[in-house]
């Protein structure tokens, strides 16, 4: 007697059918996501990352320089240059410098320490600090693809 | 007179069949043969041409050829869904025209946009209209899903029409977020810009559990997107084309399915009218066997929808409804029209990648999830809303009490805990508000705490989950799914209020808390 513990076998019939339905489903679904594939870029249209700031000597000892079209800040401190990205770690608007030193996102109210770190706001992280490195022309050159460690500094 | 004699004689008189007195005759006929073959049945006078007046015509046989006289009533739907329905038109005929000048790329965007505005005859006009139908699109889908929710139109069997509703929802949304990217001025670039970076904002949660290297959802949804790393031109075409086609025709398709479906679940729900009592099944072998002819009859048990009093209380949809609906696209047109003619719709200074606004604001409807989202990205911008959507959709699966169907609140009990939820929701989103403006959260007390308590412990999933609470009280105290599920509808609904209001009059630059917008710093 076929009952639950001993269930009665499939019928080939039945089986040759349910195994075509279920192709065709999966053949539709591995389509379906076969054509999410092309949405998805294999090759970005961002021009090259990296960006030449001009010759370190522009940046003296002590001071802090802002560059707008980068979005960044370049720091000298007594280890060195570093570069530290203003795109807020929260949604990516552009924290502004306050009178204060530290930084402000306009968009929820970030708030960053000179350095950086998250003082306040929804931000999950400190701001980037993004690789620095010299050209074989000598000037600086900014990956601003790359983060790096916060303690990396380039001596020059 | 021979046989042939009497056929040619009157065909002297009448026109040959297939001369050219026929031709003239068809020719000056044919407005009316070309209305009987479109209208194939009389002036709709009686019952039976009226019920015909909208069976037979395609555009019409949406409706039900009658109609109960309690669904014509206003109360029972307001007309919400229509008037979203209307608006959806409305959208599509401007959004037409406006694609006419509309050039999505980086370079033309924004001025092919102010050449509508300034140039193009009628173009400011139609774009007016385009924005306030799509601003008030949005609050109708919102009130029309607070109606159905509170005369539990969402129960069996309209559970699954509740659900294509909320995939109408989050379709209407997506229309307006991706509509806002397409003028390219200063307010479409950085609200894309948080919108894409919420898509990417998983990242917050991957990055807490520390798996971002292999498994980054975020990144790829933003990637996804905007085509891009940034908002530029891929993203802009990728917009567009959702906007104008995708996201349009998955909405036609869908309200196809929604409207069809209300009439496949019954009808509009309604209150059910006491049924006469049913006399008892005759037993056929009481009966004389002279009478037995319609014994089988008499041995049916119980009711079929169309048997009963009913039938009395419906009338013809034609002219009823159609007036109705004809009143109320009028009203819906005219509207905005006058909003259109007044108020111009916004159009900031050119997309400027490196100046952000200050604030960025976000349309109203999103500005409820922007206070949310400046607590944390990910919860405010993918948790909370993830679980409302999902809780919205799961109440008619979790609420299966059967009566009351049609009824507001489900009666007196449903508005007292209606109110209680609505009074209960003013205060403690205004308290946890004052308590986050007044002191801070876990970030400012503790800069080194970890980002994960932060996206778990934030004023949003307090909310959420006090919310959640009062619901679980509300059904162990009243003993009814129902009344939690009014409970936790009318908690969320007055709280996204409330926020909305609060991000649009009380936050001002750097998301700061002002009491009002002139008191925002000038620079």
């Amino acid at each position: 007697m076929p009952g639950r513990l001993e269930p009665e076998p499939i019928p080939r019939r039945d089986f040759l059918g349910l195994a075509a339905v279920w192709s065709a489903v999966a053949a539709f679904f591995a389509a379906a996501i076969g054509s999410l594939r092309l949405p998805m870029p294999a090759v970005f249209p961002e021009s090259n990352s990296k960006v030449k700031l001009g010759p370190p000597d522009a940046f003296r000892p002590g001071t802090q320089t802002h560059l707008p079209e980068q979005k960044l800040w370049v720091v000298h401190d007594e280890g060195g240059l570093y570069a530290l990205s203003t795109v807020c770690t929260h949604l990516g608007c552009i924290a502004g410098k306050e009178k204060s030193g530290e930084f402000r996102c306009p968009c929820h109210g970030s708030v960053f320490s000179k350095e950086g770190k998250v003082l306040g706001g929804p931000a999950p992280k400190a701001l980037g600090r993004l690789a620095l490195s010299l050209a074989p022309d000598g000037q600086l050159v900014c990956d601003t693809m790359t983060a790096v460690d916060p303690a990396t500094r380039l001596k020059v | 007179m021979t046989p042939l004699d009497t056929q040619s004689a009157p065909a002297s008189e009448a026109p040959r069949p297939g001369g050219m007195s026929t031709f003239l005759a068809n020719l000056l006929d044919v407005p009316r043969s070309l209305y009987d073959s479109i209208v194939r049945h009389g002036p709709p006078t009686s019952d039976r041409t009226k019920s015909q007046t909208v069976v037979s015509n395609f555009f019409l046989h949406v409706l039900p050829a009658h109609i109960h006289v309690d669904s014509l009533k206003f109360w029972a739907t307001c007309g919400l869904g229509i008037v979203t329905g209307v608006l959806f038109g409305l959208l599509c005929v401007t959004g037409i025209l406006l694609m006419v000048y509309y050039k999505p790329s980086v370079a033309e965007a924004y001025d092919s946009v102010k050449d509508i505005v300034f140039v193009v005859p009628t173009g400011r006009f139609m774009r007016n209209i385009h924005r306030w139908a799509a601003h008030a699109m949005v609050a109708f889908v919102i009130l029309h899903m607070a109606r159905v929710f509170y005369t539990s139109a969402y129960k069996a069997p309209r559970q699954f029409n509740w659900l294509i509703g909320m995939v109408l929802f989050v379709l209407t949304l997506g229309m307006s977020f991706t509509g806002y990217l397409l003028p390219w001025d200063q307010l479409a670039y950085w609200a894309i810009t948080i919108g894409a970076n919420i898509a990417q904002s998983p990242r917050e949660l991957t990055d807490a559990l520390g798996v971002t290297s292999w498994l980054d959802v975020g990144g790829m949804q933003k990637e996804l997107l905007l085509g891009a790393h940034y908002v530029g031109q891929e993203a802009l075409i990728r917009f567009y084309v959702l906007h104008v086609m995708v996201l349009p025709l998955a909405t036609c398709i869908v309200l196809g399915a929604h409207m069809w479906r209300v009439r496949k679940d019954g009808g509009l729900a309604r209150p059910e009218k006491p049924v006469p009592a049913v006399p008892p099944p005759v037993s056929v072998k009481e009966l004389p066997a002279s009478t037995r002819s319609w014994g089988l009859m008499a041995v049916v048990k119980g009711q079929s929808p169309h048997v009963g009093a009913e039938m009395e209380d419906t009338v013809p949809a034609y002219p009823g409804a159609l007036y109705a609906i004809a009143a109320l696209s009028m009203l819906t047109v005219a509207a905005s029209l006058v909003l259109g003619y007044l108020f111009d719709a916004p159009l900031k200074e050119l997309a400027a990648p490196t100046v952000p606004e200050n604030p960025a604001k976000a349309p109203w409807y999103f500005l409820g999830l922007q206070e949310l989202v400046s607590y944390s990205a990910f919860m405010g911008g993918v948790g909370i809303p993830g679980i409302v959507v999902l809780g919205l959709g799961l109440i008619p699966y979790l609420d299966r009490e059967r009566e009351d169907a049609g009824v507001w609140f489900s009666g007196r009990r449903g508005r007292t805990v209606a109110v209680a939820s609505a009074l209960f929701a003013v205060a403690w989103t205004v308290l946890q508000l004052w308590f986050t403006v007044r002191f801070g959260w876990l970030r400012n007390w503790y800069p080194e705490i970890p980002q994960l308590a932060i996206t778990i412990l934030n004023p949003g999933t307090v909310i959420v989950a006090v919310f959640a609470l009062w619901s679980i009280a509300t059904v162990q105290l009243t003993r009814s799914t129902r009344l939690g599920a009014i409970a936790l509808f009318t908690c969320f609904l007055v709280s996204f209020a409330i926020l909305t209001y609060f991000a649009t009059v009380h936050r001002g630059p750097n998301w700061d808390f002002y009491w009002w917008p002139s008191m925002w710093p000038r620079h």
